[in-house]
């Protein structure tokens, strides 16, 4: 069976412009989340988020890239230049063909679709720039990247909101290791934090105005975030034979549906794809010492999530660590499942576990280790990564040391 | 009676009666079929339906309802039942709207 092992990854979010300045943060349990800076924010009732800070696009790109790179775009190539230097490969000839690019987003460009609404709904305009639609499209970031890279095999964008990274990085797994792929780009990019795309999420009901305390009894709801986070997924002897640097090796994924609600989680969905995960990766549940959690900070997938967790690891669920690191970045909706598999990375590689920050009380419906304020220290032999998103549809990634 | 009780009670008739055509359809119900004392959940209005109302409310009033769905016992908003609705509305439009 062929094997996957990661051999780059890159970020740009709320905690950092890159995967050092990020996991120096989730070391700290340092806090991204602060007050919203954008158009309209005194019209919002939820005014925070874990914005990207300190960023001038226009030292980056220039002006025709501007023109068609939408925010979200913009990350997933800022993420995916450190992944593709860190990786040292260059695709041409047969390589190229065999490499391709995967990502998730649920919004795609929804900062071009809100100003290009303004210009026409609110500023009353009959004309509109001639590259919105190349540039909103939910495909933009993965066709860029491939167009930047020369990445000619498969290539796609995955929405399925929260969950959509997870999907993602879970395809890109299963295309090299079904002997499609050699080498796949792959992770996702959000970029929600305008004025629509906050205020529809404030509609919901379900958003924190103060703090996002996954975990916690006094825990009110999720906070937004915004960023990237891109990974290079390659096989095993195809890295080996270059001798490049393995960050963690991918060992199984399952995705299911819970086909059951809109927006209200199912323990029994949940379980049954972690239990899906393991198995895929011939993984004993007691090898798996960490699990970064969707961890939502809502009532309501916290607690179904620990009992998923509780039922599917039974006994050794009281024995694994389980974080949610949305305390610290913010909930990157489509681009979430990435930037956390940089905390599962850090726990295999750097035995480190991020960790749960905000965690003020106890509850006993979240009776499990959830890594409290704290960073720890531990060898993490195998890990899970868990994304349950609305519309019941929910994609777990297990990873292993490297080899 | 006088013509500002008159107005006054007119006025909370039309609140009871716009909170319950709410609860009503949310319920796919006959108003004359929502009871003061029955909660939203004898009523069959589950989570997303309350948050759909909650929003219908604040549509037909003009007014700010506090409540968050993560901790619904928390929020000043108390939805217990048809009438705590009815005079949480009333109390958040004597707040917001003085009256």
């Amino acid at each position: 069976m062929r094997r996957v092992v990661i051999t780059g990854q890159g970020t740009i979010n709320a905690l950092g412009h890159d995967v050092p300045a990020t996991l120096e943060a989730m070391r700290e349990g340092r806090c991204g989340i602060g007050e919203l800076d954008l158009r309209d924010v005194e019209r919002l009732s939820v005014r925070i988020g874990g914005q990207v800070k300190g960023y001038d696009p226009d030292t980056l790109f220039n002006r025709q890239q501007i023109a068609l790179y939408d925010r979200f775009t913009q990350f997933t190539l800022i993420a995916a230049h450190q992944a593709l230097d860190g990786a040292g490969l260059t695709f041409a000839g047969e390589l190229a063909t065999r490499s391709g690019v995967v990502l998730g987003t649920a919004g795609g460009g929804v900062n071009t679709w809100d100003e290009n609404y303004r210009s026409v709904y609110e500023e009353g305009k009959n004309r509109v720039h001639p590259f919105v639609v190349p540039k909103l499209m939910n495909n933009a970031a993965a066709s860029h990247v491939s167009m930047e890279w020369n990445l000619k095999g498969p290539s796609f964008s995955v929405a399925t909101a929260c969950a959509s990274s997870n999907h993602a990085m879970g395809l890109a797994f299963q295309l090299i290791r079904g002997g499609v792929a050699d080498v796949m780009v792959t992770g996702g990019s959000e970029a929600m934090l305008s004025f629509g795309g906050v205020k529809a999420w404030e509609g919901l009901r379900v958003m924190s105005k103060d703090a996002c305390r996954p975990f916690s009894a006094n825990r009110n709801g999720m906070v937004q975030g915004e960023g990237a986070a891109v990974f290079i997924f390659e096989e095993y002897e195809h890295a080996k034979k270059r001798g490049a640097e393995i960050l963690a090796e991918v060992v199984g994924f399952a995705m299911t549906s819970d086909a059951a609600d809109i927006v209200m989680p199912s323990e029994q969905g949940a379980s049954r794809t972690i239990a899906g995960a393991l198995k895929d990766a011939r993984l004993n549940r007691d090898e798996v010492a960490y699990i970064n959690a969707h961890g939502t900070g809502t009532a309501a997938n916290d607690r179904v999530e620990c009992a998923a967790v509780a039922d599917a690891f039974g006994h050794h669920a009281n024995e694994l660590m389980i974080s949610s690191t949305k305390s610290m970045h913010g909930h990157l909706i489509g681009g979430t499942g990435a930037v956390e598999l940089l905390a599962c990375i850090m726990a295999l590689k750097d035995g480190v576990i991020a960790p749960t920050i905000g965690y003020e009380e106890p509850d006993p419906e979240c009776a499990l280790d959830v890594v409290p304020n704290e960073a720890r220290e531990a060898r993490v032999e195998a890990c899970l990564s868990n994304a349950f998103a609305f519309g019941g549809l929910n994609a777990v990634l297990a990873l292993r040391r490297a080899p | 009676m006088t013509p500002e009780t008159r107005r006054g009670v007119s006025m909370s008739e039309t609140v009871r009666d716009k909170v319950i055509g709410i609860i009503a359809e949310q319920a796919v119900l006959e108003p004359g079929d929502v009871t003061m004392e029955a909660t939203l959940e004898d009523l069959g209005i589950d989570s997303l339906g309350l948050v759909e109302s909650i929003f219908a409310i604040e549509e037909a009033f003009d007014i700010q309802v506090p409540f968050n769905a993560n901790a619904p016992e928390d929020s000043a908003f108390d939805i217990s039942s048809v009438a705590a609705i009815i005079a949480a509305v009333e109390g958040l439009l004597a707040e917001q709207k003085g009256g």
